[in-house]
């Protein structure tokens, strides 16, 4: 492999990485920096199993090349938690049952993070339509965006 | 041990309520492992070369520049393998790489493993084929047409008198009824004919087939490999690739969403020939368009239902025959869309035969209740056009010719109790059903059937020293049996949940499962997991027996503890489960309950759905308003995974009935494999889904279990159907109803 040195963050962590100047930032934060929590669905921006956060905004990794991360901010579901303290998200899609098989929920998890740092009480169907480039085939999207909505509740209460 | 499967109507402390997973940190996290996601030093990377045409012969297929590329492992074709063209897995083999012909655009014809990805695209370039084109078909009824190319030569019809002595496209025809259907049509005052036509769908699990593989020159080798059935895989690999049974070591990773789908070995058996060949670690992770071009969707089919009833609604006659399309391998299909055609319903005479029926098109695999929808799109639209003939709300209809128990199904054996009259009823009596339609809305009913299976399951518990419990099990979690098992587990031995930790053993570490397909996880696996714990419970009774010096008999196992009967013994006050497990050493050693079954007695389920679109009358597109979901679970074990399957599958459902479709070219090839052009439901497409679950018991299964996967997929059609045919004021014959076919119909409607 010929590779181009990236120089980067990852959930607030100082990371570097070499990789080919035609791959995406998906493979190489999954097979270079070791977080396969980033989820391959598709490989084409169809399915947002792989998004993250770059510089705060909500991006499909796969349509990001790794080299383009270079003094870059990113944040994956990896970075979601507060040490030993899950984020309300993830306590709500726990308890909401927003998950069958799990692939979409890291994907989902970011980008309804993305979505409460921007509108802190989004109704249903700003919510609805702020997930809509996340594909689940296992939910019919239900317990996902009551889990949302109950997240939200907690985010506001705690302020 | 003999066991008592027949349902014991018991109180439940902990089954039934709405337990956190065990997975879930884990996967809230990304900290849990799909297929994709474990990794071997020194791994090579795989992919594979596939065919461009729907039918040709490969006249030439040089692989020699591919090899001498650097970093080039090995590469594959179908010469490296095992020539299974007599063998039960001929099939099978060569749907994983084509022979000397491929049969479908996809069709894999070669394959390498090398350093990284870049040069194995590298070395796919460098391969050479040389095809013949054929001639294709990737229509069911055009392949049934005489004179049609022949996907195979060698099939000869079965299932008909007298045996054909042409070969053709259809592989089989299977016949199912009883009574005298001419009879009954002659006794019917109205009778409905209707064709209907479906088309084909996949699965669309998120994750796509994945697997790393690892064999030896010992013949000792691992596979971790995202699938329903690591047992499966493992049996089929090792017969495809000769090696071992037991030298192969299966590990099914968490699964990113099967419906079906991950049934069938595809890339995996290439996987372990390609490690094999380079004596090193191989990573196989389909592309989302191999995964559309080259696993197992779901059939396209073609149908004629003809229905007839008197005034009163008593239906007289039915009839079905229905034209499955397996893909370019024989599948069973046909068979099955036959028998659950007209399940739901007490007929006396009735008839359904189905076809199975060759393509150019990727072999076909199990999705979610396959077969049912498609024939229950046909039939409950036939009755909803019986309903309005007879001028009787389509409720009823169905409600006055439900099965009950006692009726002879038509696909054969005799109901025991069943809850196809309670869903109906409770969908007359839903709320659903009064609400106000507003302009261009429409409402929609349906119901449907589903076996469930049983089958082959093996479960262990072993109890720790700190009385904490290890329940082993061997059915692959697709989305959240873990925890249902240890609510049953915890149940049984009368401890909190939180004190057992359900795991998924790998091939090497407990006996054979059968796949979990049908349903069957938490049927089996549950039955399993009671007898294995009722075995534990026998072990501790006779270990508190030995520590009191009393007679076993004298023991008796309640809320988690064993207690002494009798007023000779009301000195010995109880040992609760992790008293018994602290002394396990000094009693006997370690302790543990252990069930293997062929879990008979599956319980059939069946649903009513209904639906409200609005339907635009400029645009033909369609919304859903409300949708509502009444299923028999026989019990649900954790309510919210329960309504999760009855969302889940209704959502699949309206995606296949408003959108999704395999599009072919004349060229044969597939023009939309990616979620770009192959569109699945998103969350902005969907209202909140309700549910409601019905608990009929099933007789056969100590907690009254049936199993709730699949059913839910196969109202949602035709339920739909009725609802945009209400909303556009023309009947569809055609899923999937998208906005092109809703204008079509109410142009043709208007002209
Ligand atoms: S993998 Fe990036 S959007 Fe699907
Ligand atoms: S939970 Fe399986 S895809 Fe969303």
């Amino acid at each position: 492999m010929t590779g181009t040195l990236v120089n980067t963050t990852v959930n607030g962590d100082a990371v570097q990485f070499a990789c080919p100047t035609d791959e995406s930032l998906m493979d190489s934060l999954r097979d270079r920096v070791g977080l396969t929590g980033v989820k391959e669905g598709c490989g084409t921006g169809d399915c947002g199993a792989c998004s993250i956060t770059l510089d705060g905004e909500l991006v499909c990794s796969c349509l990001v090349l790794g080299v383009e991360a270079n003094g870059r901010n990113i944040g994956t579901v990896e970075g979601l938690a507060d040490g030993d303290k899950l984020h309300p998200l993830q306590e709500q899609f726990i308890n909401h049952a927003a998950l069958q098989c799990g692939i979409c929920t890291p994907g989902f998890l970011v980008a309804a993070k993305a979505l409460l740092d921007k509108n802190k009480n989004p109704t249903e169907e700003e919510i609805r339509y702020a997930l809509a480039g996340n594909l689940c085939r296992c939910t019919g999207y239900d317990k996902i965006v009551r889990a949302v909505q109950a997240a939200s509740k907690d985010l506001r209460k705690k302020k | 041990m003999t066991h008592d499967q027949s349902f014991t109507n018991q109180k439940f402390k902990l089954v039934g309520s709405r337990v956190n997973r065990p997975d879930g940190v884990d996967k809230v996290t990304g900290r849990a492992k799909y297929g994709a996601d474990a990794s071997a030093p020194g791994q090579l990377v795989a992919l594979f070369l596939r065919s461009p045409h729907a039918h040709a012969k490969i006249k030439k297929l040089d692989t020699s520049k591919a090899e001498k590329l650097a970093g080039v492992k090995a590469v594959i074709t179908s010469a490296d393998l095992p020539d299974h063209t007599a063998g039960a897995q001929l099939d099978v083999l060569e749907n994983c790489m084509a022979r000397d012909r491929v049969l479908y655009d996809g069709h894999a014809v070669a394959a390498v493993a090398a350093i990284d990805k870049e040069t194995a695209k590298k070395a796919l370039k460098l391969i050479k084929v040389s095809y013949g084109k054929l001639p294709h078909v990737t229509d069911v009824d055009e392949a049934m047409r005489p004179g049609a190319p022949l996907v195979r030569e060698d099939i000869f019809t079965r299932g008909v008198d007298p045996k054909p002595t042409e070969p053709s496209n259809v592989c089989k025809v299977s016949t199912f009824g009883h009574g005298d259907i001419e009879a009954g049509f002659d006794e019917a005052d109205v009778i409905i004919e209707k064709s209907f036509k479906t088309e084909q769908t996949h699965q669309g699990y998120i994750e796509p087939h994945a697997c790393l593989a690892s064999v030896g020159p010992d013949g000792n080798g691992e596979l971790w490999v995202t699938t329903q059935g690591h047992y499966t895989y493992r049996t089929v690999c090792a017969a495809l690739l000769g090696m071992d049974m037991a030298k192969l070591k299966v590990t099914s990773s968490e699964i990113g969403g099967g419906f079906g789908g991950k049934t069938h070995v595809w890339i995996e058996p290439i996987a372990l020939a390609l490690s094999r060949k380079a004596n090193r670690p191989v990573k196989a992770v389909m592309t989302r368009d191999e995964v559309f071009k080259a696993s197992g969707p779901t059939c396209s089919t073609s149908m004629d239902i003809k229905i007839g009833a008197k005034k009163d609604g008593t239906i007289t006659a039915g009839s079905a025959h229905i034209r499955y399309q397996d893909g370019a391998f024989r599948g069973q299909w046909g068979q099955l869309g036959a028998m659950t055609a007209f399940a739901c319903y007490d007929l006396k005479n009735v008839q359904s035969v189905g076809y199975d029926v060759l393509v150019n098109r990727p072999k076909v695999a199990a999705y979610r209740a396959p077969s049912a929808p498609m024939a229950a799109f046909g039939v409950e639209s036939t009755m909803d056009l019986v309903a309005e003939a007879i001028e009787m709300d389509p409720v009823t209809l169905r409600i006055k010719n439900a099965a009950k128990e006692g009726t002879r199904a038509s696909y054969g054996p005799t109901y025991g109790p069943i809850g196809i009259g309670p869903t109906l009823e409770a969908a007359k009596n839903h709320p659903h059903m009064r609400a106000k339609l507003k302009k261009n809305q429409g409402r929609g009913m349906a119901c449907g059937f589903w076996f469930n299976f049983g089958g082959q399951t093996c479960t262990d518990i072993n109890i720790s020293a700190d009385g904490t419990v290890n329940l082993t099990l061997g059915t692959v979690d697709v989305g959240g049996s873990r925890a249902s098992m240890s609510l049953i587990c915890a149940e049984e031995l009368g401890i909190p949940y939180d004190q057992v930790k359900a795991n998924i053993a790998d091939t090497s570490s407990l006996g054979h499962n059968d796949t979990t397909e049908g349903s069957r996880g938490t049927f089996s696996s549950g039955m399993a997991t009671i007898f294995a714990a009722r075995e534990a419970i026998e072990e501790m009774k006779e270990r508190a027996a030995q520590t009191w010096d009393i007679p076993v008999e004298e023991v008796e196992w309640v809320e988690g503890e064993a207690r002494a009967i009798g007023q000779k013994n009301d000195n010995l006050p109880p040992l609760t489960l992790k008293d018994i497990a602290a002394r396990a050493a000094a009693t006997g050693g370690p302790i543990a309950g252990h069930n293997e079954v062929v879990a008979d007695g599956a319980g059939v389920s069946f649903a009513s759905h209904i639906c409200d679109v609005e339907v635009d009358p400029e645009t033909g597109g369609t919304r859903i308003i409300r949708y509502t979901v009444i299923q028999d679970a026989g019990k649900a074990i954790n309510p919210d995974y329960v309504e999760g399957q009855f969302q889940g599958g209704a959502a699949q459902g309206i995606g296949w009935a408003l959108n999704e479709e395999y599009i072919y070219g004349d060229d044969g090839r597939l023009q939309n494999a990616g979620f770009l052009d192959y569109r699945i439901p998103v969350c902005s497409d969907l209202p909140f889904i309700d549910t409601e679950i019905l608990e009929i018991p099933n007789p056969n299964h100590p907690y009254g279990i049936r199993g709730v996967g699949e059913t839910s997929i196969v109202p949602p059609l035709a339920a739909i159907g009725n609802a945009v045919s209400n909303a556009a004021g023309v009947r569809m014959t055609h899923v999937p109803m998208s906005p092109p076919r809703i204008l079509k119909a109410i142009e043709e409607a208007e002209a």
